[in-house]
């Protein structure tokens, strides 16, 4: 069946929702605008005002709330209109939902999933652009997800709320309106990453909005008899190293793409993670595209040159196998 | 109750309404031809709260504002080339094209912004205010914001921090009822905000958002008692936005008939009419000051469209104070 991101989306809240009384959604316009990103299209209508809750303009207060929720006994899914607004929330995700379970000596875990758009691309500028899945995936305590798939965005929200612990879900704007078939097997982990392409030539390893820009890439290189692998890392924390350096023992050759900034980002840590596993492996210095360091500004050509892009991706590999 | 001002003042009142819808309406038509593109937030109908306020202050005050904020950017007088190229995405434009629509600012007219964060721009006011008292100067900091805004932390700490302090800050908020889809009622627990407001001991007064002279009178009396160094003032307008609330939304929250009952009282054909009740303005009049608005919108869309992109190389630029 084909269907968008936001379907999948849809479709596995409302499969939670009706299966588990416990579980319930709220956040900013989840009601009766119907979602920001109209994820939650109809669910006032049919699960009401108590299991949909619009909340007011309160970021700390609603995501406090559902970590309290959690404690309480119920599966709160608690949708932070974007990654960019999260900040204000950012005490109770860091130094209460992920640090509980730790500083209570282990009496105290936080079922709370905590679902966000991250990302540019939509000329939004400065404050509505961030990619900061790294902030969230430095914190031990919790899970951070970035389902980057038809499949990934219907499969992962029903492992997240099974977790015992906090799981913070990013879904990159750029992707709702993504469509393409749903697999039959989209039941997924919440720890694996996954093979999204296999080559021989060299690593592209991506997470998120970048993944399509990195097949994107690869399809052209391919043109070029240049036979590269994809992983997307889907799961962000923890890191599924295994995988990445299985790719890297075939390829011996890497580039990370990483929406985040360049200094600090994922990306970096990936590298870091090759270095530590890898090293004897690798037959070139491994490079990564990320986003340049500046704001994210509001003119398109001024964004589009800020972000990872397709001919970004394409040079960076050709320049790591020499050609 | 009859209009206080003379017919130029009243005129000059009109004219700027004028300005911003011209302008805003046109803003919506180059969106539909993705000449202006992220967001999107239209002040259509509210139009009295800025220029009634805006008029209450002086050249030296400072303004902070939200991404609805094109009315007042104008009626500050930052220009409407500046704005509308700003839009474009040209480095013409008040922020260089990096901010767009949501990020207009012009450290000429002291607009400080265009913040995109729901309730960013209150603690920012503050500190403004801060500064102009440890410094003795007898300036306003006016803050702009939407009556959502009052439900974020950053209102509370912003508020108690301007009454503790006693500050220079004239917290103006306009209430259109609705925070993008959630009306007042589902996200207030009272919803008299000035009773919110007034619950940290400062003086409150409510005006007709929609009545130009309701919304200059009380900013006039909310701006003498800062400036006198009789400390914060909360100023609520009761207004309505007519338009969605981005060029995103669907309007699902709300009905038809409410907004057609508001545009009945859109403050650009009340005032109009009452000053032809009042012998100020002739129909002659109001044409060719709406003609010289559309000259102005159009002018400014050519020198928009005129403009050069800046060139990709300075991607760099302004991160740091060189
Ligand atoms: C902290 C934060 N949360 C959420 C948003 C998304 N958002 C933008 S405008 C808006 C509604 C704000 O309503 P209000 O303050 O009443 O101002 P209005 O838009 O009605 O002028 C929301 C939820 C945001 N920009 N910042």
């Amino acid at each position: 069946m084909k269907m968008t991101y936001r379907e999948a989306i849809r479709q596995a809240m409302h499969e939670a929702l009706a299966a588990d009384p416990r579980v319930f959604l709220m956040g900013e316009d989840v009601g009766k605008y119907g979602g920001t990103y109209a994820c939650s299209k109809g669910f006032l209508e049919e699960f009401g005002p108590e299991r949909i809750r619009d909340t007011p303009l309160s970021e700390l207060g609603f995501v406090g709330a559902g970590i309290g929720a959690a404690l309480g006994g119920l599966r709160p899914i608690v949708e932070v209109m974007t990654v960019n607004f999260s900040l204000l929330a950012l005490d109770q995700i860091v130094n209460t939902a992920a640090a509980l379970r730790h500083m209570s000596g282990g009496q105290f875990s936080v079922p709370l999933v905590l679902r966000m758009a991250t990302g540019a691309g939509r000329q939004l500028a400065a404050q509505h652009s961030h990619s900061l899945e790294n902030w969230y995936a430095h914190i031990p305590g919790i899970k951070v997800l970035a389902p980057a798939t038809i499949a990934d965005a219907r499969g992962m929200l029903g492992p997240a709320l099974a977790d015992p612990d906090p799981v913070v879900i990013f879904e990159h704007a750029q992707l709702y309106n993504l469509e393409c078939e749903l697999p039959g097997d989209w039941q997924c982990d919440i720890a694996s990453a996954a093979l999204r392409r296999a080559g021989t030539d060299i690593s592209l390893i991506t997470y998120g909005g970048s993944l399509p820009k990195a097949l994107a890439a690869a399809d052209q290189l391919a043109a070029e008899s240049i036979n590269v692998e994809v992983i997307d890392l889907r799961v962000l924390r923890p890191l599924d190293t295994a995988t990445i350096a299985a790719s890297l023992r075939k390829t011996h050759k890497a580039v990370v793409v990483d929406e985040g900034w360049k200094s600090g980002s994922l990306a970096a840590e990936v590298m870091a993670r090759i270095l530590e596993d890898c090293f004897f492996d690798l037959d070139a210095p491994v490079a990564r595209v990320c986003s340049e360091e500046v704001p994210i500004p509001y003119a398109k050509h001024m964004e589009e040159a800020a972000l990872p892009q397709v001919p970004k991706i394409v040079a960076a590999v050709k320049q790591v196998l020499g050609k | 109750m009859t209009v206080p001002y003379a017919k130029d003042f009243a005129q000059k009142l009109l004219f700027d309404m004028l300005r911003i819808r011209r302008m805003e309406e046109k803003c919506a038509e180059l969106y539909g031809e993705q000449k202006i593109r992220g967001f999107l937030h239209l002040y259509i109908g509210e139009e009295a709260c800025a220029v009634g306020a805006l008029h209450a202050l002086a050249a030296e005050d400072n303004i902070v504002a939200t991404y609805r904020e094109h009315g007042h950017a104008l009626v500050r007088g930052v220009s409407m080339n500046a704005i509308m190229a700003e839009m474009f995405g040209k480095s013409a434009g008040c922020s260089s094209g990096r901010g767009g629509s949501m990020h207009l600012f012009d450290a000429a007219t002291r607009f400080f912004g265009g913040n995109a964060i729901v309730g960013g721009g209150l603690p920012l006011a503050a500190g403004f205010a801060l500064a102009d008292k440890l410094q003795g100067k007898q300036r306003v900091t006016a803050c702009f914001f939407g009556e959502g805004a009052m439900a974020e932390g950053a209102f509370h700490e912003s508020m108690n921090l301007a009454a503790l302090w006693q500050l220079p800050v004239l917290f103006c908020c306009e209430n259109n009822l609705y925070a993008m889809g959630t009306a007042l009622a589902r996200s207030e627990a009272q919803t008299d905000l000035c009773a919110k407001a007034g619950s940290y001991g400062v003086p409150t007064l409510k005006a007709d958002g929609m009545d130009i002279v309701a919304v200059h009178e009380a900013m006039k009396l909310a701006a003498r008692h800062v400036r006198d160094g009789l400390g914060p003032f909360f100023l609520e307008l009761q207004t309505y936005r007519f338009r969605a609330h981005s060029m995103f939304d669907p309007e699902l929250y709300r009905d038809k008939a409410e907004v057609e009952e508001w545009k009945t009282r859109g403050p650009l054909h009340t005032f109009s009419a009452r000053l032809k009740a009042e012998g100020k303005l002739t129909e002659e009049e109001f044409l060719a000051l709406d003609a010289q608005a559309n000259a102005e919108v159009q002018a400014s869309v050519d020198f928009a469209e005129a403009a050069p992109w800046e060139p990709v190389e300075d991607l760099l630029k302004d991160v740091h104070t060189p």
